[in-house]
Parts: structure tokens; sequence; C-alpha cells
């Protein structure tokens, strides 16, 4: 395919048009749901649940696997999901990653009994900015059908197409956050693409850094809410001297007040230092620093 | 013996040493032939750490470490997953969990997969438990 890349409004457009063909029905499974997958499968597992083939009944967890193509199978095909993911290819966006995988079992499936997939694709999201890279969120559900056409099990999957960074693999970073208890809802949110920010549960006061009591209330309960990622700088140092370890000086470093309303420090990136002003427009940026670990910085909101 | 099934219950912890044995034979009885499963050349090459699990067999073990815990006559209802970092071989897979809610014999349970690199999968499981039921089928 030679196809030309397609603009995001394109790539909507498209994932339209295949969510509105509706359920799109596969091949039915090559075999019945039969024991000998059964024992193989909970053998690999390690599962010694001794119901399924006492009562003649599959692992629920086994749905999708009764459709799975065989080796060198052309996989989905006729799927409305296969044109989406080969346009978000296109796209750049050549990377991926399963985010979720939500099934629903309304029965067991039995043993003889063929079962027949049919996929909707439901959602496309994006572009959005992730740990990962820029890329979309694409969603579909698969249900899978018994003979008399009743459902047995369904499925939600969404994977992230992303555009891989460019900076490929990294040496090390020396340098690593303190990741603990009180701390690691907002490492965990950083790797997601989200800027975390911890919240009071009791009168919702937000509040950072993270700390184990509400300044305002004393509460211990806490939550967290997901920032927009926007702010203004508040103010910053440049550092010159002496050397960081893993950074080139010069290297700017502001306090950014976000638009929920507390200040967070970070280092402030795409910006000429003699380009630095306080109270300039800024938005957050999820920068991989290497293999294991991602930093939330600061560009400038235009940029 | 029956499990206890109140609000905050922890379900026995499941570890698991990700062995290439293991990684590739779930992979294959989930029929993924999917080469980043077994092939670690090829997962390397494609800027994996190793093989690593796929997602039929996350999903599979996230039900046995459940069905451990509660026993032949629970019933599987629904799996949520969301999936986080990948659980390369020659890692450690550990499962804890415990129950969110119990009602009427519906429990759902709260559940993550932890893996050196932080979590592989957390979510909940949602499942009939008939034997606080009264005894009624056969």
């Amino acid at each position: 395919m030679t196809d030309p890349e397609m603009t995001a409004e394109e790539l909507h457009e498209l994932a339209r048009g295949q969510a509105d063909l509706g359920e799109v029905r596969g091949a039915p499974a090559p075999d019945p749901v039969n024991a000998p997958m059964i024992r193989h499968w909970q053998q690999a597992m390690g599962d010694t649940n001794p119901v399924y083939l006492a009562t003649g009944v599959a692992p629920p967890a086994m749905a999708q696997v009764w459709t799975m193509p065989g080796p060198g199978e052309r996989p989905d095909d006729g799927s409305p999901v296969t044109d989406v993911l080969a346009a978000l290819d296109r796209h750049g966006c050549t990377g991926v990653v399963a985010t979720n995988c939500e099934q629903t079992y309304h029965r067991y499936a039995r043993l003889g009994e063929r079962l027949t997939p049919a996929t909707r694709f439901t959602d496309l999201a994006g572009p959005k900015r992730t740990a990962l890279g820029v890329g979309f969120f694409a969603t579909w559900t698969v249900t899978w059908y018994a003979e008399d056409g009743a459902p047995v099990a369904e499925m939600l999957f969404r994977v992230l197409k992303f555009r891989p960074s460019e900076t490929g693999p990294t040496t090390p970073y020396p340098l690593r956050p303190a990741v603990n208890q009180d701390t690691r809802f907002f490492w965990d949110g950083v790797e997601q693409g989200e800027l975390r920010i911890q919240a009071c549960a009791d009168c919702g006061a937000l509040r950072h850094p993270p700390g184990p009591m509400c300044p305002v209330c004393r509460s211990v309960a806490r939550t967290h809410t997901v920032a927009t990622g926007r702010g203004v700088l508040y103010s910053y140092v440049v550092h010159h001297h002496p050397p960081v370890p893993g950074r080139e000086t010069p290297f700017a470093v502001g306090v950014v007040e976000l638009q929920e309303g507390v200040r967070i420090v970070g280092n402030v990136v795409d910006c000429p230092i003699d380009k630095l002003e306080v109270g300039m427009p800024l938005r957050v940026t999820f920068r991989r620093m290497d293999d294991r670990l991602v930093l939330p910085m600061w560009t400038p909101e235009e940029a | 013996m029956p499990v206890r099934i109140e609000a905050d219950a922890e379900l026995p912890e499941l570890a698991l040493d990700l062995t290439p044995t293991l990684v590739v034979s779930t992979a294959l009885a989930t029929r993924d032939f999917t080469p980043v499963h077994h092939d670690p050349a090829l997962a390397r090459a494609q800027g994996s750490a190793d093989i690593f699990l796929n997602i039929l067999t996350t999903m599979g073990l996230v039900e046995r470490f459940v069905t451990d815990w509660a026993g032949p006559r629970a019933v599987i209802e629904r799996i949520d997953v969301r999936l986080g970092v990948p659980a390369y071989a020659g890692d450690r897979l550990s499962f804890s969990g415990a129950v969110a809610s119990s009602e009427d014999g519906r429990v759902t349970v709260r559940v993550r997969g932890r893996v050196s690199l932080g979590d592989h999968a957390t979510g909940t499981v949602t499942l009939r438990v008939p034997d606080d039921l009264p005894e009624e089928d056969g």
C-alpha cells in the first residue's frame, strides 16, 4: 500500500466510518471447544481448578483462544480494526502497546460448541501525549457467539498506537526520583502520561509535593486528580555549575504554577535560556530519560 | 474449607518465576504465535529486553489467581485488566488481591500483578461464589 499519510482529522473520519460498519462477523473457530486444548491451557497456566473438565466447560479466560489465528495466518481478516491500525502505521504511529482488556462472560463455553467472533470498532481518541510518545488510543470490542446466536463472552480491547521517540535505546539516566508509598501514584501517572496531583479525600484541597496529611483540614485520607498540564512559570534558576550527571549545562529549573493552583518544580525545556520569562505559559511534556524513567518537564505553550 | 469472603479479606499471594518455558508454553497454549512471545533475538531487535508474557496469558493468570483462592465453585463473570509494564522472561510476577465488595454471593476482587519494573496488570475480577447461597445446584 502506498496511500499517503492521513491527517488526524482524516484518521478520525476513517475511524467513524469503521465504527459505522457496526459489528462485523469473523470466521467461526476452526475447532469446537475441546478438552485437549483446555488441558494444555490449564497445564501451561498452572491452573489446577478441576471444575472445567469435570463439568465439560472451558475456563472463561480462554474465550479468545478458540478464534486465534494459526502461525502464518493473517489475523483479523475483514475486521473493521485492521484498516484503522494500518492507517495509524502510515501516520507514523508504528509503536503499539495494549492498555486495557476487559472481558465479560455470560456463561462458560461448553465442550463441543463452536464459537464465532464478531468485531466492532468503537473509538479512536487522540492525538495525545503519552510517556511513550504522541499517539492514538484505539478501542474495539469482540463478542463470541454460540451456534444459537447467543453471546457467550465479550471483550473490550484498547491499544495505544504511538509515534516512537527517535532517541532510540538510551544509556541509563544516572539520577532516580525517590519513589515511595506517598509518591508512587505520581510516578505511576507519569508512566501513563498523566500529571497527577495529590488531593485531600475529605476537603478536596490539592497539595504538591505529596505528603501524608492535608495542611488545610489535617485529614490523612488522600486521593489524586489529573492536572491539565498547563501553567505559568512562577520562578526559575539557571544551573551552570557544578556539572550534574546525565545533564548538559546550562539548564533551567522552574517552579511552575499550575492552572489548578499548586506549584511544581521541573526542568523547562525547548526554550533558549535568554527567552525564559516569569509568567510565560507552559505545558507539561513527558520525556523518556531511559528504559525505566520518564520525567515530567515543561515546554513553552506555543512550542 | 470454604474461603472467607469479607470486605478487605486478602487473597493468598501468587508469585511466578517467569522462566522462558513459562512465557513460551503459555503463549502457545493460548495460540499466540507472535514472535515477541517466543523469539528472544527478535524481541530484542524490536526494543524489548526479552520475550514477554502475552495478554491472553495475563488474563488467564489473573483468573487462576482468583479461582485458586475462591475454589472450584466460583463462577467468573468479568475480568477487567489495565495493562502496565511488560512481564519479561527472567522476571518474577507477583499477584496480590483483596475483596473489594461482597453482596448476595457476588464478589468483586481487586487484583494487582507486579514485576520488577512496576505494575504489569491491575484490575478487578467479578465472580459469583455459591458457597454463600443455599445448596440448590447439582
